[in-house]
């Protein structure tokens, strides 16, 4: 594939927009979805279903100015939020919607997404250090432990899809899994029968990945006033929360792409674009489910789950599949 | 060992029965009521500001005596009356009827003691709770003139 400087453009803008859009009405989608669990409507004055809501918060946070508070660091703080959308949008690029709908797919496609999943930890750190705002710097403190924690057994995961397929190729690695659901890495009879539940792993990393409830302690309200943006208005919180939800939208694509078969029809009829977009919306909906359902955790019952319980697990099934690929 | 996969799978168990309570939330119908568009019809214990009832004709039932107007530890009840002439029997009697009746509802503690004075039966509490304004004069009501918009 020739990588023309019009190809990177429009495959950029693109992302942007999808990013844009789907971080717009998640919002949306989460706002109601809370609003029906606790058995209120939501946002439903804008439009139909409130479906205007997201346009004029845009057009609301676009208009508010910028402040940076005195004694911030200038630099860190105005760079902080970009950085947390920038990593988010170059994932994109790597995703293979489906066989031919793909920005640029890379050999090492798992690496790339990665590497750049984990400059988001960063991008907190950036924003809660520069804000010189003491809750700011405890939600980055523990967000970023956090992310440490949780990366290992993600990775770990990973790493066993990876070798059950030989390849780190995210479309190599769906293609792999074609053909019906029996196909896919989820289930047991193929390589593993752990995989399920190696599944399962993969799923509350991504949630704690994305620091999203029951494990958003860096955003904990009730007792840092909103944790690292504490001191971001404006786009710059607009920005924040865009790369939260691309990063959600990062996280489903991962899950469906390793675990669920990619673009691939349970059934075996009529691959496409359309399955892999109906799998990760159903992830995002439990996403959201869970958020509504499940109280936070404390610092301490975060880092017990990923140490004591995910690492030991995860490693147990990459042993486990790493001599069944061996003996078979 | 044993404890601890147990207090794995009780915690993964104790997580599925939790999201199956919000999935079936989920479906219930919405309980709010839409409240600008909505409302709902208030309690028969739910004090507002007072209002004069009318008797049958449609004139306030309030004789004038006062009592609320000396009841009130606001001081929020403003009395007014003039004097009449009527038959009763024949003869020509002297009638005091009610002129004025002015509440100050920015002094009002809704104690609810002008009501229990009032030994004819001529006061209740309204349902109004729709009270919101910039200015403090829109708080001194005229339950007279209220009574007489009620009646038309
Ligand atoms: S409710 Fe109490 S404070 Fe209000 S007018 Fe009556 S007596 Fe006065
Ligand atoms: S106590 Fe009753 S009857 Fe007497 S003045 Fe007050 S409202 Fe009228």
């Amino acid at each position: 594939m020739s990588l023309t400087l019009l190809n990177v453009i429009v495959a950029v803008v693109i992302a942007i927009a999808f990013a844009a859009v789907n971080a717009a009405y998640l919002v949306w989608a989460e706002r109601r979805g809370a609003a029906r669990i606790q058995r209120r409507p939501g946002p439903n004055i804008n439009g139909p279903f409130g479906l205007l809501q997201p346009p004029l918060d845009g057009i609301k946070l676009m208009t508010k100015q910028l402040m940076i508070p005195g004694g911030a660091d200038k630099i860190l703080f105005m760079v902080a939020p970009v950085l947390a959308m920038a990593p988010a949008i170059m994932s994109f690029v790597t995703i293979p919607f489906s066989a031919g709908i793909a920005a640029h797919n890379m050999e090492l496609g798992v690496l790339v997404i990665f590497a750049f999943a984990s400059m988001g930890a960063m991008a907190i750190l950036f924003a809660g250090w520069g804000s010189r705002n003491k809750y700011s710097v405890m939600a980055s403190v523990r967000a970023v432990s956090q992310n440490v924690s949780y990366e290992i057994p993600m990775l770990i995961t990973a790493i066993t899809v990876v070798m059950t397929t030989g390849s780190m190729d995210l479309k190599a690695i769906s293609m792999a899994q074609s053909g019906g659901f029996w196909h896919w890495n989820i289930f047991p009879s193929l390589h593993s029968p752990l995989m399920p539940i190696s599944f399962i792993i993969f799923f509350i990393c991504s949630l704690a990945e994305t620091n999203r409830a029951p494990f958003d302690l860096g955003e904990a309200e009730s007792e840092l006033v909103a944790g690292f943006h504490t001191e971001y208005g404006s786009m710059g919180f607009g920005l924040f929360f865009m790369g939260e939800y691309a990063n959600i939208v990062i996280g489903a694509s991962l899950t469906t792409i390793l675990f669920l078969g990619g673009w691939d029809c349970p059934f075996g009829m009529f691959p496409g674009v359309w399955w892999f977009l109906l799998k990760i919306y159903l992830l995002i909906a439990t996403f959201i489910w869970i958020r509504w359902t499940f109280p936070r955790t404390t610092i301490y019952g975060l880092l017990n789950l990923s140490w004591k319980i995910l690492i030991p697990i995860s490693l147990f099934n990459l042993l486990l599949t790493a001599g069944l690929l061996k003996v078979f | 060992m044993g404890g601890y996969f147990s207090e794995i799978l009780y915690g993964s168990k104790s997580l599925l029965v939790g999201m199956g309570i919000t999935f079936r939330e989920f479906f219930k119908p919405t309980v709010t009521v839409q409240y600008p568009y909505q409302t709902i019809k208030m309690s028969a214990r739910f004090r507002g500001h007072i209002e004069l009832i009318a008797d049958a004709e449609g004139k306030p039932k309030c004789v004038v005596c006062g009592m609320c107007e000396r009841a009130c530890p606001s001081g929020c009840i403003t009395l007014g009356s003039t004097s009449v002439e009527v038959e009763v029997d024949g003869k020509v009697k002297k009638k005091k009827i009610l002129s004025k009746y002015e509440l100050d509802f920015t002094k009002c503690s809704l104690c609810g003691q002008c009501v229990e004075n009032c030994n004819f039966g001529a006061l209740e509490f309204s349902k109004e709770y729709n009270l919101a304004s910039t200015r403090k004069e829109d708080f001194h009501f005229n339950l007279l003139k209220r009574l007489e918009e009620r009646n038309a």
